[in-house]
């Protein structure tokens, strides 16, 4: 595959992925994952590893259902008031492409964030390890690196960023 | 109408109710800094955050920047975070080594680790025949007037005068205790991350709701739910016939129903501190826990181990600014940051000696309900914001703390809800009982 295409196909998944979150559509989201994907959003972009280390969000697609399945409750309180997102990702940058298929591929994101009155903006760096299927690729792992990471949490984070 | 109230914080607070300006109003905020906070023994933080001389930490007292160093005699010092020449702060930095002295980005005025004066650039020429000498007390970084630490956990005090840390903590001293001896070696060291969050509500919100044993099942019936389908599945697809314990933490939020909650306890002590029994299942009978067990058993011998893990703790507050999850080696200090505005620090300990599947299994714990992205705690700031609101308009002038009023029993100052009210609100009523002494210049308020 020339090297325009693949990186004309893994913008178009990058953005596809936010499009899914910014739209709230969490069961297909969760469906970009591969059976043993992974989200991780590190603590410090020092950590290697989501295994067995603090983390603000280390998970597989179980707990994403716990999270998804939460957020759709009618007694989610903290989901009640009026919220939404909007990411913007760039920067996207093929860093490594294994004979398989496989590819890492960083990209950098904005996020606002409306929450009642309220605007917060994150922003950081997506690592995507994607591996080839059918239908273009999916997730093995998602990292994400919040350039607030260290920073205090002017309240909290409710769904995947 | 407010004035008259505030002429005498007791009337503020009766045994069942208490006035909502204690939590909204400025000036009562900034007396509860003076006479709370910045009087009572306050934990810092704990001895392996800073393991090499000149390691330090900064941390909130009150309204008052400190520092928390390692010097290099090994001692621990807790320091003012204020120049004294002209105020600027020494520590711009949240944790970091300062070498082998404090010094000033500003003039290049130098301190020891005990915050004694080292240097002063020019002190011969420019200081001569003014009232600063090199020996003038006002040339140090100020100290914190008492500092102890029990069992690593460090603790400062403002104040001159007032109880050792340990006639204070009292018997909430099983908050240290039960997280220390589950440690084979009897000591516990902290995981290097801090997960910090900010509330916007008053801090007593925060520490009213942390032993309020009503509030899971309604407040927490979501992620609970949510957390029991995903268990259900994952139980019936296992070999075992059980899904991992973590998803029961989760669940258990709901599943827990307030009845249940009711054959929990609350025991309230002087000063405010309080101590939530109740188990969460965290004994199980699974390899890991079977491993830990061996060896905890050789460490201390099958009585001493059954004394151990027989503890029968949920939470135990220390008020008015730490809760303490010893089973789970966390906890989190509250730093109240305005009237409305409230940062809990969230801490993870490692059971030294214990297998590393002991501590993953509270690290799920952690992170899920104690990260930024917490699938529990979401729901509870929401609340505190929503209380905060609502206590802050005219719609009302009084809290209720009425829950089981007068079954509570008392003995000895100490004060346990009755049998199968564990979701009374005698804690909520002890701690304003504190509040009230300590608001009224009771020099104690573990006194009676
Ligand atoms: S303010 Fe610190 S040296 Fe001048
Ligand atoms: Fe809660």
């Amino acid at each position: 595959m020339s090297g325009l295409r693949l990186q004309h196909e893994l913008e178009q998944f990058l953005y596809r992925q936010a499009e899914l979150l910014d739209g709230k559509q969490w069961q297909a989201w969760t469906e970009l994952f591969t059976a043993d994907g992974i989200y991780w959003m590190p603590p410090d972009a020092s950590y290697k590893t989501w295994d067995g280390q603090p983390a603000i969000f280390a998970e597989d697609r179980n707990l994403m259902a716990v999270r998804m399945g939460r957020v759709l409750h009618p007694d989610a309180w903290s989901q009640r008031p009026l919220w939404g997102t909007n990411h913007v990702v760039s920067n996207v940058v093929i860093r490594k492409v294994a004979k398989n298929g496989e590819v890492e591929v960083t990209s950098r994101f904005h996020m606002m964030e409306l929450r009642r009155d309220d605007v917060r903006h994150f922003a950081g760096q997506y690592t995507h390890h994607l591996v080839k299927v059918k239908k273009g690729y999916a997730i093995r792992l998602q990292r994400v690196d919040m350039t607030n990471a260290q920073a205090a949490y002017d309240y909290v984070l409710q769904v995947w960023v | 109408m407010k004035t008259n109230h505030k002429l005498n914080f007791r009337n503020m607070v009766e045994p069942d109710r208490v006035r909502k300006e204690v939590y909204t109003d400025e000036e009562i905020f900034q007396q509860e800094m003076a006479r709370i906070h910045e009087t009572v023994w306050i934990y810092c933080g704990h001895e392996s955050q800073v393991k090499n001389a000149g390691d330090y930490v900064t941390v909130q007292i009150g309204r008052q920047p400190m520092i928390m160093v390692r010097g290099k005699d090994r001692r621990i010092n807790v320091l003012y975070n204020r120049c004294p020449h002209r105020g600027n702060m020494i520590c711009g930095d949240v944790k970091g080594n300062t070498g082998e002295q404090f010094r000033c980005s500003y003039h290049a005025w130098t301190f020891h680790h005990d915050g004694r004066l080292k240097n002063i650039p020019m002190m011969d020429s420019g200081y001569k025949g003014t009232r600063l000498t090199k020996d003038s007390p006002e040339l140090c970084m100020k100290r914190a007037a008492r500092l102890e630490s029990y069992r690593g956990f460090v603790f400062a005090s403002l104040a001159k005068d007032g109880p050792t840390l340990q006639e204070f903590l009292g018997e909430a001293i099983v908050a240290f205790d039960d997280m220390c001896d589950r440690a084979p070696e009897g000591e516990v060291e902290i995981v290097p991350n801090c997960f910090r969050v900010i509330q916007h509500s008053n801090w007593k919100l925060f520490m009213e709701n942390q032993i309020d044993a009503l509030h899971p099942s309604v407040t927490h019936q979501s992620t609970g739910r949510a957390a029991h389908e995903v268990e259900k599945q994952l139980a019936k697809k296992a070999k075992s016939g059980e899904a991992p314990l973590s998803y029961h933490m989760l669940s258990a939020f709901a599943t827990v129903s307030i009845d249940k909650w009711d054959n929990f306890q609350t025991i309230n002590f002087p000063y405010g501190h309080c101590i939530l029994t109740g188990y969460m299942g965290l004994r199980p009978q699974d390899p890991d826990t079977l491993a830990y067990d061996r060896i905890m058993i050789r460490a201390y011998g099958r009585k001493r181990f059954e004394q151990i893990v027989g503890v029968n703790i949920h939470h135990v507050l220390v008020y008015p600014g730490l809760s303490v999850q010893s089973p789970l080696q966390q906890l989190r200090a509250v730093r109240p940051l305005g009237v409305d505005r409230t940062l809990t620090e969230i801490w993870h300990f490692r059971l030294k000696g214990a297998p590393e599947a002991i501590y993953r299994r509270s690290l799920a714990y952690y992170n899920l309900v104690n990260s930024p992205a917490t699938l529990i705690n979401a729901d509870d700031l929401e609340n505190f914001w929503k209380c905060h609101q609502g206590l802050a308009s005219d719609g009302g002038e009084w809290v209720s703390f009425a829950r089981h009023h007068g079954r509570d029993i008392e003995n000895k100052g100490v004060v346990s809800s009755g049998p199968n009210m564990g979701t009374s609100e005698a804690p909520m009523r002890n701690q304003m009982k504190a509040w009230a002494k300590y608001m009224s210049g009771a020099a104690q308020a573990g006194s009676r």
